[in-house]
């Protein structure tokens, strides 16, 4: 089909500039997407009738990776501390 | 706010029934790596490349102090030793405690649907019934038509009984009471006749009459002696 419409997934590396000049960024553009993918991750890992510990491993496995990114400047102060 | 000019029902898109859900999600592989990431990789690097990648990350991050080793590494270790301990050991049972109250739910709802359509179906059959009972009316019509004029036969007939007993009951009297006329006339006839009569018998033949009666005794005795 074409660029705008396809998925994120189905985008080539090359074509991956011009499929993010054709997203819209507005608001409404990156509210929808946001549910849009929420969407479609559940209706994969979630809503199946046998599903196992993926779909919830993976959400906590990214918010261990957002929050210690958050707090990184924590951590390289605390191991300066401990380490000095 | 409802728009009253917006036409309803104008898809044939329906919101029932609803689709099933998928048997199995997407495949995870150690539980939190999509197996897409594998195939991505799979034709430049071949079935090693992402755990190459993963290992070299890994030590990258950890020779940039990118990430810190600090004492939540080592609780997070015991952590994740113990969740996939317990995932491994009790995961089929709850997996079979969910699935068992799945079926549940469905055997519910499809006994419900099961009921429903069976009484639906005794209802089809009830009302062909009645459809078929409703055929024969036409015989109850003239079942009650016959009653009716048997009714109205036999009254007509009682009546009938009625007013021949009533003339003959008046014609029984109009005889009656010429008899009675005819022999009241007879007696007072007789009466009289009797009565001129005795009335015509003077003295005189009164006295012949019973002087006859006594020689014709004497004739009749004579007579009784002379046989006896």
């Amino acid at each position: 089909g074409p660029l705008a419409d396809r998925p994120l997934l189905e985008v080539r590396l090359g074509e991956l500039h011009t499929w993010i000049g054709t997203c819209s960024f507005s608001a409404q553009g990156l509210l929808g997407a946001v549910q849009r993918a929420w969407g479609s991750y559940c209706a994969k890992y979630i809503h199946v009738k046998q599903g196992g510990p993926a779909g919830i491993s993976m959400l906590l496995a990214g918010y261990c990776l957002l929050s210690y990114g958050w707090n990184y400047q924590h951590f390289s102060k605390a191991s300066c501390f401990r380490n000095s | 706010v409802l728009h009253t000019t917006r036409p309803l029902h104008t898809t044939q898109q329906s919101l029932a029934p609803v689709p099933p859900l998928p048997e199995k999600g997407g495949e995870v592989r150690h539980g939190l790596i999509p197996e897409e990431f594998f195939q991505f990789l799979y034709p430049k690097t071949g079935v090693t490349g992402p755990y190459m990648l993963g290992t070299g990350l890994l030590l990258y991050f950890l020779s940039k102090e990118i990430y810190v080793v600090n004492h939540e590494t080592a609780a997070a270790a015991c952590i994740l030793s113990v969740l996939v301990y317990a995932i491994k050991k009790f995961g089929p049972e709850v997996a079979a405690f969910a699935d068992k109250l799945n079926e549940e739910k469905m055997a519910s709802a499809l006994a419900m649907k099961n009921d429903t359509i069976q009484a639906l179906q005794t209802a089809i059959e009830e009302e062909k019934k009645e459809q078929w009972r409703a055929e024969g009316r036409s015989y109850l019509f003239d079942a009650k038509r016959n009653n009716i004029a048997m009714l109205l036969e036999a009254n007509y007939r009682e009546r009938l009984l009625t007013v021949y007993n009533e003339v003959k009951k008046r014609l029984d009297y109009q005889v009656a009471l010429q008899n009675l006329k005819r022999q009241k006339e007879q007696d007072h006839m007789i009466q009289w006749v009797e009565k001129s009569v005795v009335q015509s018998i003077t003295p005189q033949q009164q006295k012949e009459s019973i002087a006859k009666c006594i020689l014709d005794l004497k004739a009749l005795s004579k007579s009784a002696q002379a046989t006896v």
